[in-house]
């Protein structure tokens, strides 16, 4: 199914978040996840289901001031 | 230095963007003498790993972190980027922004009485990233706030305290408040400033990374805070209009005029 990752166009089978995770190549490292707009819990990915143009956003540490 | 339920010795917190290399952001941090530097969050690639590589440096350091929700312009922005810092960093601290004016940066202060108080019902210890304005200072107390961070002057404009009058009634009437000034320290001096107006501590970033030498102005700032902090508590004295003699004149020689027979 096509989604949108991190603002850009992207292609998926997998039907959750956890899975498409995985799919996608995210490893154990740092990250934070939304989903449309709603922060998911690392606890909640494999329950959630997505759908046809769902957002995700995964967002990682960086410098900040 | 209280921030919630800890206290600190250092009073100076660190940014840790814009640094020339990760090796002079580590010294830098080091020299300062910084217990808390603040980190933010961004979009990363699978694979790429920057978020870290960044996240090891910081932990090698022992300094606690202050997550930040800079960029955000909206509450909902906001919170959800709060909620993802708290599971990333593992704390419930955040500096928590909600700017409103494109040009100045300046907080909308609206939507930080809002978010603090979604995020203080959270669980959250908001840091709130706030103006000198009173009434808001009020409201975001109100709201759950334990730590208010006005700001000096424009983030990244090294202008100072743009409003010492409005940073002092701001101490005064929250006098056992954690308050410490964030945004637009240029200099130590604009820090000394802070300290002596009995500002808990600063925070400050582009002013250390930005400088030619960011490892010497941090141990700069690192004694201007240290010097600001002693000058408050031993009571400076205070301005006045007209001269007073620093010479005491009881006892003082006539050696001037014409000598009376």
């Amino acid at each position: 199914m096509k989604i949108i990752l991190n603002g850009e166009p992207a292609e998926v089978n997998a039907a959750t978040l956890a899975a498409a995770l995985e799919e996608l190549g995210y490893g154990e490292g740092p990250f934070a996840t939304a989903l449309n707009r709603d922060f998911v819990p690392v606890g909640e990915r494999p329950e959630t289901r997505l759908t046809e143009g769902d957002a995700i956003e995964i967002i990682a540490p960086m410098q900040g001031g | 230095m209280r921030i919630y339920d800890d206290i600190f010795s250092s009073r100076l917190m660190l940014g840790t963007a814009r640094y020339p290399s990760p090796q002079i952001l580590r010294q830098a941090i080091l020299a300062s003498g910084a217990e808390i530097v603040t980190v933010s969050l961004r979009r990363e690639a699978a694979g790429e790993r920057a978020g870290q590589k960044f996240w090891d440096l910081i932990r090698e350091t022992g300094v606690k972190v202050l997550p930040n929700t800079a960029g955000c312009h909206s509450v909902r922005e906001a919170v959800t980027t709060a909620e993802m810092a708290r599971e990333v960093f593992g704390t419930n601290w955040i500096k928590l922004e909600v700017i409103g004016d494109a040009d100045t940066l300046q907080p909308d202060l609206f939507g930080l009485v809002e978010a603090t108080r979604i995020l203080s019902a959270e669980g959250f210890q908001v840091l709130a990233y706030t103006t000198e304005d009173l009434v808001a200072a009020d409201r975001l107390v109100e709201a759950g706030a334990q730590v208010l961070m006005p700001w000096g002057s424009p983030i990244g404009s090294a202008r100072g305290l743009n409003n010492v009058y409005g940073l002092r009634a701001m101490r005064a009437r929250f006098p056992d408040l954690t308050l410490i000034v964030d945004a637009g320290i240029g200099v130590p001096s604009h820090a000394a400033r802070a300290m002596e107006l009995g500002y808990d501590g600063v925070l400050l970033s582009s002013a250390v990374a930005l400088a030619g030498d960011p490892v010497a102005m941090a141990r700069a700032f690192r004694l201007s805070v240290e010097a600001g902090r002693l000058a408050f508590e031993a009571d400076p004295l205070l301005p006045r209009d007209m001269a007073e003699p620093s010479t005491p004149v009881l006892g003082r020689a006539m050696l001037g005029g014409a000598v009376s027979s």
